[in-house]
């Protein structure tokens, strides 16, 4: 008997906006001028906020930092797409997904300047507390998925990752459990090409990473990760097939990490100049001004207004974050448990 | 009252506690349609259907890091590990996350789930279905670790741990699982958790064991003025009340089935030196499983402590 083919998948790209800041209209989101003004502004305060981060740390103002610079576009073309409801479970590089999502960004400076009070998120702010080990929480936003559905809420949960994060087990334990529940969880693997070191080619051998899904029976979608319309449009539909039943997808955010892993890392000694520079032009602010300056939508002066709010924008985090009093001691043991144990009563005593 | 065994009591507490909050649910491998390997969630799921009696792909890591998931949305997971041996790919979510989200968030979020697993020597099974691991999971704060000896306990300290705000592994002693039968009420009680219970009271030694160890002290201490006190929870251990019988009996021996280096009863041994040498006789005395591999059955009772074991164990601290 003649093998039969029994399962094929084909993988699509979607990409709207190109790096000269012309957009395919027929694939356009429908987004208000008011709301493509939003995204740049937000965009430009990410970019100005991260620029200031590294400052700060290299100041030795706060700690180590991971810079989300080139990525603005996958993070808040993500955030951008979800309802008040929905979750977000970032990893370590999402302080644009905490700024796009309504995130004090005060509070990111005094978490990385070492307070665990930053990273207390505020009541009605659907975020989960960054996790630092790679790839462990996207089992959690499928567990939250997994609950949502029960409880009959109308929520989706977004597992926010990295190309390297899909070579961890919890990557494919999560993918798989999602597919069984039909989950209602967006995965967004932002494949920046270098997980430290390491490049996407050495975590899988698969040709991109939005195949993967398929392997768990649901769907997978690569975007342009510097093309935030393409981004917000295929968050968007992921989330409302999520909410309505139609359970997991993965969106691959292609995209690029033009900044070192973190402040305690050297990129020079592992890749090119050339490869940066190559990078450089696909910016995803910049085709977004460019877009913008072609609709009638940015000029000289407005460009140089948000510039100017940005930093003082950032300006106000900075001087509200080290004016926080330091953290009590004694937290580290209050939060613990619920209730303090005996033997931690008469450990609080040394505070 | 029913006489029941501890898979019954175990059942039964479930059942309760499922009937009672809609937010309660189980998952793990094989807990639906098959009711557990042990039959321990037997019936729940005809009771309660498969959103709430979730059966999963056999994953551990996944089963804890969704259940983690779910507590932070609000529900109550009981999660099944099959066998203790097999819990060590979740330990990642155990350690790196249930342990530490309530402190990361600074109270904010939390992870009040159980996870039960059925561990220590008791089916003559192969290779890692045998293991007794708690005291690694002492060492981790953030975490509650409790050991039931008896169906009247089990039942008691789970519905106590399904109510606690923060995560509580459940070790099921699967030796003991059949064994014992005693009276187990139906209908809502407790045994609250970080507390020990005397189960003989007396003068010259006081035996501190848990779990599956606990029958065979009591046979052990047949004849003796022994003080014999089940741990129940491992962390936070009840020092109130072991320091209370140390001081009045002044001899210490721990009985334990895991093995002697870094075991629990090495963090009992420090704690009484710390806060109790002085009313000491002689020296503590422990009583546990060698510093080996755990062996396949054939010598697994070799490594187990006996009875003849633990009662050397005590004529040795009688000595002084």
């Amino acid at each position: 008997m003649p093998e039969t083919t029994i399962e094929s998948c084909n993988v699509k790209r979607l990409e709207i906006l190109s790096e000269t800041g012309d957009a395919d209209e027929s694939l356009m989101p429908p987004l208000s001028d008011s709301q493509i003004r939003e995204l740049y502004e937000t965009l430009v305060r990410m970019r100005t906020f991260d620029h200031r981060a590294l400052n700060l740390q290299r100041e030795g103002r706060i700690g180590t930092y991971a810079s989300i610079l080139g990525q603005e576009a996958s993070q808040l073309g993500t955030v951008y797409a979800l309802e008040k409801e929905d979750w977000v479970f970032p990893s370590f590089r999402e302080n644009g997904v905490l700024i796009g999502r309504g995130y004090e960004m005060y509070m990111i400076l005094q978490y990385w300047g070492g307070d665990e009070r930053g990273i207390k998120i505020p009541e009605g702010l659907n975020i989960f507390p960054i996790s630092i080990p790679v790839g462990t929480h996207i089992l959690h936003a499928v567990g939250a998925a997994i609950a949502a559905k029960y409880k009959g809420d109308k929520a989706a949960t977004l597992a926010y990752f990295g190309d390297g994060g899909t070579s961890e087990g919890d990557f494919h334990e999560a993918m798989n459990f999602a597919g069984v529940f039909k989950a209602p969880v967006v995965f967004i693997c932002q494949n920046n090409q270098w997980a430290i070191s390491m490049p996407r080619v050495k975590q899988t051998a698969a040709k991109t990473i939005a195949q993967k899904a398929f392997a768990y029976g649901f769907e997978g979608v690569q975007v342009d990760g510097n093309d935030i319309f393409a981004v917000y449009k295929a968050t968007k539909a992921a989330v409302d097939k999520a909410r309505g039943g139609g359970g997991p997808t993965l969106i691959e955010c292609h995209t690029y990490r033009m900044s070192d892993h973190t402040t305690a890392d050297d990129a020079s000694r592992y890749r090119t100049k050339d490869e940066v520079e190559a990078w450089k032009a696909k910016d995803p602010i910049l085709r977004l001004k460019l877009y913008m300056e072609k609709k009638g939508l940015w000029n000289e002066e407005y460009g140089k207004q948000v510039e100017t709010d940005a930093t003082a924008t950032v300006d106000e985090a900075v001087k509200k974050a080290e004016a926080v009093e330091r953290p009590r001691p004694a937290d580290m043991l209050t939060y613990t448990y619920k209730e303090l144990t005996p033997r931690q009563v008469k450990q609080m005593r040394d505070f | 009252m029913a006489t029941m065994n501890m898979v019954h009591a175990i059942n039964l507490a479930l059942k309760e506690e499922m009937q009672r909050d809609k937010n309660v649910v189980i998952l793990g491998e094989d807990v639906g349609r098959d009711g557990g390997v042990f039959r321990v969630t037997e019936g729940l799921l005809d009771m309660f259907g498969e959103e709430r009696i979730m059966d999963t792909p056999l994953a551990e890591s996944g089963i804890v890091g969704v259940a983690i998931g779910m507590a932070a949305y609000g529900l109550k997971p009981v999660a099944e590990v099959q066998f203790m041996g097999f819990i060590y790919p979740a330990v990642d979510q155990i350690f790196n996350h249930a342990a530490r989200i309530r402190s990361r968030s600074r109270g904010r979020y939390s992870v009040p789930i159980v996870i039960r697993t059925p561990y220590g020597v008791g089916i003559k099974s192969p290779e890692h279905h045998s293991e007794s691991s708690e005291a690694h999971f002492c060492h981790m704060p953030g975490i509650k670790v409790v050991v039931p000896s008896s169906p009247y306990n089990a039942k008691g300290l789970l519905i106590s741990a399904i109510r606690d705000p923060d995560p509580v592994i459940f070790l099921e002693s699967t030796r003991l699982y059949r064994m014992i039968k005693e009276e187990v009420p139906e209908g809502e009680y407790t045994v609250p958790l970080g507390k020990a219970r005397i189960v003989q009271e007396g003068g010259q030694v006081t035996v501190i064991a848990w779990g599956s160890m606990l029958q065979k002290t009591m046979k052990a201490v047949e004849g003796m003025d022994a003080e014999v006190i089940d741990l129940m929870t491992l962390n936070p251990f009840d020092e109130e009340t072991v320091y209370a019988s140390v001081k009045k009996t002044g001899r210490v021996v721990i009985v334990h089935e895991a093995p002697k280096t870094g075991g629990f009863g090495a963090e009992i041994s420090a704690s009484i030196a710390e806060d109790a040498m002085l009313y000491l006789k002689g020296p503590i005395k422990r009583v546990t499983g060698y510093d080996a591999v755990l062996p396949l059955p054939k010598l697994e009772d070799y490594y187990m402590p006996t009875v003849e074991r633990i009662r050397k164990g005590i004529d040795e601290v009688m000595q002084y």
